[in-house]
């Protein structure tokens, strides 16, 4: 039974990591190709760690919950290298694709 | 009655009671156990770090209701998943169906620490990365605050501006107002 939930608890994070990896190579500019890692990916890594959790809370003795700690600091870092890596593009004035809408809203450098 | 924001706490050994909550969590599940002797030392920390942190920072306003910010947590924590799943959708199906855009979001939040939780909360919810907070910094006058604050969004699929801008006032920065009282 704990197997079973391990390997879809494995199989669901493994297609969330997927997905943000295919968004990063499928997107045509870079700042739609932020949105896969900042999002899919920390939910899809949240999976893989619940997993791991699971399956050392099994098969050793006492509750293992070092896991949650990873996914804090995952769901503390993700939004802040997102917004590191969009400010630095905007900053260098990298092309985004036509059909952008409301580009006058950004405002120019100091 | 509606209380004030507050940027000092009521105790001056104990300046972030949250934070001194979250060290000594994050020492106990780092050690992963509850022993005694982590637990002395969990709280020793959790007291001795803010004091000798709480010079170096720029005060910023104090959680005032606890429960109203968990709640708000549980709400956020709720929205990523199903964040992940839109976004999935949406990278999955066409390109062309997609329309981007940036969206300039105006702001009721004043200090940097709330403004930052909303701009995270942002990026980790629907279809949306947050990329900048006007007015920059550098053009503010000391001690001066500025007429008004913008957050610039970038929206992976651009459909109501409208609609989006007042969802992210309702839902995320109402509450966050709330509980900072600011």
């Amino acid at each position: 039974m704990i197997e079973w939930i391990i390997s879809i608890l494995l199989l669901l994070g493994g297609s969330f990591v997927l997905v943000g990896s295919i968004g990063l190579v499928k997107m045509p500019d870079f700042f739609m190709r932020l949105h896969g890692p900042t999002k899919a990916t920390t939910l899809g890594m949240a999976l893989l760690l619940t997993a791991s959790m699971v399956f050392f809370s099994s098969t050793q003795a006492g509750f293992s919950a070092k896991e949650i700690l990873i996914s804090l600091f995952l769901l503390l870092t993700a939004p802040i290298s997102g917004y590191m890596m969009i400010k630095a593009a905007i900053h260098h004035k990298l092309d985004s694709i036509e059909r952008t809408k409301g580009i006058d809203n950004i405002e120019d450098d100091v | 009655m509606r209380s004030q924001m507050r940027l000092e706490a009521k105790f001056r050994w104990l300046p972030t009671p949250l934070r001194s909550l979250l060290l000594f969590i994050v020492w106990l599940l780092l050690n992963n156990s509850v022993s005694a002797g982590h637990i002395v030392l969990a709280v020793i920390l959790a007291i001795v770090i803010p004091l000798a942190t709480s010079p170096f920072r720029t005060k910023q306003p104090l959680v005032l209701k606890p429960g109203l910010a968990f709640r708000h947590l549980m709400l956020v924590l709720y929205d990523i998943i199903t964040a992940n799943v839109q976004v999935a959708i949406l990278i999955l199906g066409p390109n062309k169906k997609l329309t981007p855009g940036f969206v300039k979001v105006p702001l009721d939040l004043t200090h940097d620490m709330p403004i930052t939780i909303l701009a995270s909360t942002v990026s980790l919810t629907p279809g949306t990365v947050s990329a900048e907070v006007y007015p920059w910094r550098e053009c503010l006058t000391e001690g001066k605050e500025p007429e008004e604050r913008f957050l610039l969004i970038h929206v992976l699929n651009l459909e109501d501006e409208q609609a989006l801008i007042n969802t992210i006032k309702q839902r995320y920065e109402a509450p966050l107002k709330e509980i900072f009282q600011c």
